[in-house]
């Protein structure tokens, strides 16, 4: 009888007060069956992190939409390296210039999400991509 | 993760082994049964408060502030929050923690969010032993929310040492204030959002209720006013916190309770594992299958089946 759910930590990085595009996304998320914890507005990637332990999620999906993803992104994945973790799947969204994606995706966020991504995509990544047995 | 590496961590106050063990409980993992049994003699010392009221009347707001408070008074703390997981999909939206974002960095406290995962009762089934979990771990207080309450959801008392309830002016009249369910199980009621109209009138409510409830222990439960958004009677309701703590102590209450609580929670477990082998036993089989459609084409009642099949499963678990 053991069930095991997915557990996606929703979060907003950074200064930038627009979460609608946050929102929809986890309650996607949650109608696709998944347990999604959602903290808020103005995290920092150290609040991001600290968070995702604590609720032991196998995802962390971040949205950005003030520019601010070269710094924020990357921070997250070196503070979750710094702890040790390997297995917590990073996704982000937001506005993301196509240039800024490389980078990105070699500091281990694994796929970024632009505007007028279909949500069962993102439902469909994380479901194929988390890595917790 | 094996149970021995998990419960070494959780002594050893790491709290990645703690959020790992917690979810192995949500999802009844059977290693998790392993450790906790092995840490129950590390448990024991944690004072619980349960914090339960009806949808939006604070209770995450307070919870933050609450912890505010007790970590100015150099407690240690492990929240568990609580809300309700979708008849539908299964999913669940946690927002629980928004609030309490200002603690995410404070080493000494340990928040975790729990879908009710289909269990009623306010908490989810995995909730009673995440708290043991957070225990062990040596949090000296664990404050565990519950989804919003309405009426009946009562389970919080049969784990908080303290129950804190919540309720916000202009809900209901005297009359709701005398229904049976959630107004019993306070130690404390929390009249919050105190700068809204009818404020004063909602404790007189209950504190007319309380006047003629029959006086079963020498606590009264205070009815207290607070704003959580501005932090205002959060430190008396800490004051009132331990004022219960120390009643509980010297009154011999917490021993009568923790030898009650001992016996329902044994008897709430065999019944599960009783359940729960039987079923395993059963379901799948052809006989089951039979039998449902049986009763189904009233060929059969479920009252004689299910006397029969408990009488055949102990008779073949007497060998």
């Amino acid at each position: 009888m053991s069930s095991r759910k997915i557990r996606v930590l929703v979060a907003k990085p950074g200064l930038d007060g627009h979460d609608r595009g946050a929102k929809v996304v986890a309650r996607a998320l949650r109608d696709a069956g998944m347990e999604v914890v959602y903290t808020g507005l103005r995290q920092t990637p150290e609040m991001i992190v600290e968070a995702a332990l604590q609720e032991d999620v196998d995802c962390i999906g971040m949205s950005i939409l003030s520019g601010a993803h070269m710094a924020l992104f990357p921070k997250v994945t070196e503070l979750l390296k710094k702890e040790g973790v390997d297995d917590i799947l990073v996704i982000g969204g937001g506005i993301i210039p196509e240039d800024d994606i490389p980078a990105l995706k070699a500091a281990g966020i694994s796929k970024l999400f632009g505007p007028g991504t279909p949500l069962e995509e993102i439902v469909e990544f994380v479901r194929n991509n988390v890595k917790k047995a | 993760m094996s149970a021995d590496k998990l419960v070494e961590g959780v002594l050893k106050g790491k709290r990645r082994s703690l959020a790992r063990l917690i979810s192995m409980i949500e999802n009844e993992d059977p290693s998790a049964d392993e450790a906790l049994s092995t840490l129950y003699k590390h448990t024991g010392k944690a004072h619980v408060i349960g914090v339960t009221g009806p949808p939006g009347s604070g209770k995450s707001t307070i919870v933050a502030r609450m912890t505010a408070e007790l970590r100015r008074r150099v407690r240690t703390i492990g929240i568990v929050c609580v809300d309700p997981s979708s008849p539908f999909s299964g999913g669940a939206l946690l927002g629980d923690r928004i609030r309490m974002q200002e603690h995410t960095l404070d080493s000494e406290v340990f928040v975790r969010s729990m879908g009710t995962r289909g269990h009623l009762g306010g908490l989810a089934r995995a909730t009673s032993d995440a708290v043991r979990a957070i225990d062990a771990f040596g949090k000296d207080i664990v404050i565990v929310e519950t989804v919003g309450a309405g009426q009946s959801e009562v389970e919080v008392v049969e784990l908080a040492h303290t129950v804190i309830v919540t309720d916000v002016p202009g809900s209901g009249d005297d009359i709701q204030a005398i229904k049976a369910g959630i107004m019993e199980i306070a130690d404390i009621f929390v009249v919050n959002k105190s700068d809204l109209d009818g404020a004063d009138k909602k404790v007189t409510e209950i504190n007319a209720m309380l006047d003629i409830a029959p006086n079963m222990e020498d606590w009264r439960p205070p009815v207290l006013l607070t704003n959580a958004n501005s932090g205002e009677g959060i430190p008396e309701l800490v004051d009132k916190i331990e004022e219960h703590m120390k009643y509980l102590h010297e009154s011999g209450t917490l021993e009568t309770r923790g030898l009650k609580r001992s016996r329902e929670e044994l008897e709430k477990l065999m019944e599960y594992k009783l359940t729960r082998e039987l079923l395993t036993k059963l379901q799948g089989t052809r006989e089951y299958d039979e039998a449902i459609k049986k009763i189904a084409e009233r060929k059969d009642d479920p009252y004689t089946v299910a006397e029969r099949l408990i009488a055949e499963f102990l008779v073949k678990h007497r060998e």
